[in-house]
C-alpha cells in the first residue's frame, strides 16, 4: 500500500474543512490554531494511514495542500 | 526513505491568498485553470478576460496576462483579443450577472459567431460580489436579498439554463456542465476545462464550461453544506454532463 | 516609402475609411446607423482586403467593447456610429480612458434627443467634450470639410497611441454624406508606435503576467490615478490644441465662433458682409481655445455663436469671453441646417 503525508500551507488555508470531508482514511482533523486571517487550520494527524490519494489536495479550493509519497528505501 | 512531492500549487497560480470566501468555487476553478495551463504549457500564450463580480481581481491570482472588462462585455473583449492575436489562447471567465444577465446579448452573439475562445461560466445562483441578489440562475423558491420571499416565476421568471440555451447555435462546438463539490467531480471538471482549452488550441471552436459552484457566504451555509446543496438541489435543475460535443 | 498623394472625389464617410486604412488601422467594428452606414459597408470589403478584422457588431455596446479588446491586444482599432449609438458607447469609452487603452471613435451626428431624425446636427457637443462617467478627457477633432474628415481621422490614431487614450472625431450627417475633391496621402507613416506596445496583453512571454484595469480599490489608489491621468490631459491641452483664425485682425467689429459644418457656412456670411468680421473655428473642441477666443473677443462689439443645437459650445464661449453680455446665439436644432444668408441676416438684425 502507498504511504503518504500532506503539508497544509498555514497561511493559505481558509478553514473550509472540505479536506476533512474528503479524506477516506480520517487523517485530517479540525485544528485549534488560527492563522493570520483568523481561519482555524486543519491538522494532519499523521498516524500512518495516509495513502497519498491526493483527494484532499484536489478538493482544496486554495491549493493549500501539498502531498508527498513516502517511498521506502530498497533493502 | 524518500519523500516525493506528487501534488502542489500550480505555477500559474500566484503564491497569494485569493480574495474568495472559504469554500468558494471560484478558488477551486482558478486552481484548475492554472493546473491546465501548466500541463498544456500555454502560460506564455494565455490572455484572460476577468468579469465584474467576485472574480474582478482574477488578474492578481493567475500569473499570465489578464484584463478587466466592462460588466457583461467580457466575451466581446476576448473575441477582439483573439481576432487580433489568433495564436494566443484567450478565455472569458464570468459569473451569473456578467454572463447571463447584463451580458446575455454578448454571450449569445459571441457563441453564435462561433468565436474560437473558451468561456468558463461560474454558476452560483446569485450575485455574489454585490451581496447575494437574485441572478438569472437563482432557483424557484430560493431566497436572495432581492427575492426575500423566495423566487417566484410570476414576478421573476424562471432560472435560465445557459448551456442548454446555447446548444442550438451552430457556432457552438462544446458545452459541458460540471461541479466542484468533491474530489471526483473536481477531477471531471478539470477534464472539461482542459478539453475546452484544447478545443481552442486545435481550432475546433467555441467551447463553454458551466461550473455549479458554491457561494457559502450568500447562501448562508458552511462550505460542506453548500456543496451538499449543489449535489441535492442545484443539480436537480441544472443537470451535470455534456450538452454538446462536436469534433472538428 | 514616399508619400504619394492621390486626388479623389469622395464622400465624407468614405474619407474616414481611407484614412483609417492609411493609418494602419486593421480592426473595425460597427453597427449600422444612419447617416454613417457607408462606413461599415465599405469596411466590410476594404478592411478584409487589407487583411484586417471587420466585425459587424450586433450592437454599439458590442462595437465599442470590440475596439476596447483590440486596443488591449495592442491593435489600432476604430468604431463609428451616430448620436444614439454613441450614447451606448459611453461606458466603453470611459473604461478605455480609465484603463488607458487607445482607440478611435467617430460620431457622425444626427438630430436628437432620443431617436431624433437622420439629418445633420451638432447636438452631441456636450456628450463629446464633457464625456461619460468619471473624470476623464479625450481629444475631440471637429472636421469642417472632407479633406479634414480624411486628415483628422488619420491623425486620430497617432493621437490615440501617443496618449494611450480614446480620440473622437465629431462629424455630422452633412459631412458624412457630402462629396468633395480631396487628396489622400498614401504612404504617410504613422508618427507613433502602432505595434509592439509593451503594456499590451500579448501573452506573458519570458515575463510575469501583466494586467489592464481601471478598478483601484486601495485607499488613495484611484485618486492618485486620476491625478496621473490629468497630468496627461494637461499635456494634451498644451500640445494638441488646434483652431482656425479666419479673418482675425485688430479691426474686427464682430467675432463669430463656430465649429464643423456651421463654421464653413459662417465663413460664407463673413465673406458676404460689409463689416469686418473675424471667425474663430475650434478645430479641437477639446482642448478648447479659451484664450484665443478671449483675446479675439476683447475689442469686438458682439460675439456671435452659431451651432446646430440649442447652445452647447455657447457655454464654453461664455467661459472664454470676459463680457458675456456681448454674446448673441443662433442655433438650429433637430436636424436644421442654416444657410449663410440666414446667418448674415441674423448678424445684421442684431443692434
Amino acid at each position: 500500500m502507498r504511504k503518504g503525508k500532506i503539508k497544509i500551507d498555514f497561511d493559505r488555508c481558509k478553514g473550509c474543512l472540505l479536506c476533512i470531508r474528503e479524506c477516506k482514511v480520517k487523517e485530517i482533523k479540525e485544528g485549534k490554531k488560527a492563522n493570520k486571517y483568523g481561519y482555524l487550520v486543519p491538522e494532519f494527524i499523521c498516524s500512518g494511514n495516509c495513502n497519498a490519494c491526493t483527494l484532499c489536495a484536489i478538493v482544496c479550493p486554495e491549493a493549500a495542500i501539498e502531498v508527498y509519497e513516502i517511498i521506502e528505501a530498497k533493502k | 526513505m524518500e519523500e516525493k512531492k506528487i501534488y502542489s500549487r500550480p505555477k500559474s497560480l500566484r503564491d497569494v491568498t485569493m480574495s474568495y470566501c472559504p469554500g468558494c468555487g471560484h478558488s477551486t476553478v482558478h486552481k484548475l485553470i492554472a493546473e491546465v495551463v501548466d500541463e498544456l504549457g500555454i502560460r506564455e500564450k494565455m490572455v484572460g478576460v476577468a468579469p465584474v463580480g467576485c472574480a474582478v481581481f482574477a488578474y492578481d491570482f493567475w500569473d499570465f496576462d489578464v484584463t478587466e472588462a466592462p460588466h457583461g462585455r467580457t466575451p466581446v473583449v476576448a473575441t477582439a483579443i483573439k481576432r487580433v492575436l489568433p495564436e494566443n489562447i484567450v478565455f472569458s471567465y464570468q459569473g451569473d450577472g456578467d454572463l447571463a444577465s447584463i451580458g446575455m446579448a454578448e454571450t449569445l452573439h459571441t457563441a453564435n459567431r462561433g468565436e474560437n475562445i473558451t468561456v468558463i461560466f461560474i454558476n452560483n445562483a446569485n450575485y455574489g460580489m454585490t451581496g447575494g441578489q437574485l441572478a438569472p440562475t437563482t432557483l424557484i423558491g430560493q431566497q436572495t436579498t432581492t427575492s426575500p420571499m423566495g423566487r417566484d416565476a410570476a414576478n421573476y421568471g424562471y432560472p435560465i439554463k445557459v448551456a442548454e440555451l446555447l446548444s442550438q447555435l451552430e457556432g457552438v462546438k462544446y458545452l459541458e456542465r460540471v461541479k466542484v463539490t468533491d474530489a471526483p467531480s473536481t477531477i471531471k471538471a478539470k477534464k472539461a476545462i482542459k478539453k475546452a482549452f484544447l478545443n481552442q488550441i486545435n481550432k475546433v471552436g467555441y467551447s463553454f464550461v458551466e461550473v455549479l459552484s458554491s457561494c457559502p457566504t450568500n447562501w448562508g451555509m458552511e462550505p460542506t453544506e453548500s456543496n451538499k446543496w449543489i449535489d441535492e438541489k442545484m443539480q436537480e435543475y441544472f443537470p451535470i454532463g455534456k450538452i454538446k460535443d462536436v469534433e472538428k | 516609402m514616399s508619400v504619394n498623394t492621390e486626388k479623389v472625389f469622395i464622400k465624407g464617410n468614405q474619407a474616414i475609411v481611407e484614412a483609417a486604412l492609411d493609418a494602419n488601422c486593421r480592426f473595425y467594428a460597427g453597427y449600422p446607423i444612419t447617416p454613417q452606414n457607408e462606413i461599415p459597408e465599405m469596411m466590410s470589403k476594404r478592411m478584409r482586403d487589407a487583411g484586417g478584422v471587420f466585425i459587424q457588431a450586433e450592437s454599439e455596446l458590442i462595437s465599442i467593447n470590440l475596439v476596447l479588446g483590440a486596443g488591449v491586444a495592442g491593435a489600432r482599432a476604430m468604431t463609428t456610429s451616430s448620436s444614439p449609438g454613441i450614447s451606448l458607447m459611453q461606458e466603453g469609452i470611459s473604461y478605455m480612458a480609465g484603463c488607458e487603452i487607445p482607440g478611435v471613435i467617430v460620431n457622425v451626428q444626427r438630430g436628437g434627443p432620443g431617436l431624433g431624425n437622420i439629418a445633420p446636427s451638432q447636438s452631441d457637443y456636450f456628450q463629446a467634450t464633457k464625456p461619460g462617467h468619471g473624470d476623464y478627457r479625450m481629444i475631440v477633432l471637429a472636421p469642417h470639410n472632407i479633406q479634414e474628415m480624411y486628415d483628422f481621422s488619420f491623425e486620430a490614431f497617432d493621437l490615440a497611441d501617443k496618449y494611450r487614450n480614446p480620440v473622437m472625431i465629431l462629424a455630422d450627417g452633412l459631412l458624412g454624406q457630402m462629396m468633395e475633391n480631396i487628396e489622400l496621402k498614401r504612404g504617410n507613416k504613422p508618427k507613433y508606435p502602432d505595434k509592439d506596445k509593451k503594456w499590451a496583453l500579448t501573452g506573458a512571454k519570458g515575463r510575469h503576467g501583466q494586467k489592464i484595469l481601471s478598478l483601484l480599490m486601495k485607499p488613495g489608489g484611484l485618486e492618485a490615478h486620476n491625478f496621473d491621468l490629468f497630468e496627461k490631459y494637461k499635456n494634451m491641452e498644451k500640445d494638441e490644441l488646434r483652431f482656425e483664425a479666419f479673418n482675425i485682425n485688430e479691426k474686427n467689429e464682430y467675432l463669430i465662433v463656430a465649429f464643423g459644418t456651421v463654421a464653413r457656412i459662417a465663413k460664407g456670411a463673413v465673406k458676404k458682409s460689409q463689416r469686418n468680421i473675424g471667425l474663430i473655428r475650434p478645430v479641437t473642441v477639446w482642448p478648447f481655445p479659451y484664450e484665443e477666443i478671449k483675446k479675439a473677443a476683447k475689442n469686438v462689439k458682439k460675439v456671435f455663436v452659431f451651432e446646430m443645437n440649442m447652445g452647447q459650445m455657447l457655454n464654453d464661449v461664455k467661459i472664454a469671453v470676459e463680457d458675456s453680455s456681448k454674446i448673441e446665439f443662433y442655433g438650429r436644432p433637430g436636424g436644421g441646417v442654416p444657410t449663410s444668408e440666414e446667418l448674415y441676416s441674423f448678424i445684421n438684425k442684431v443692434k
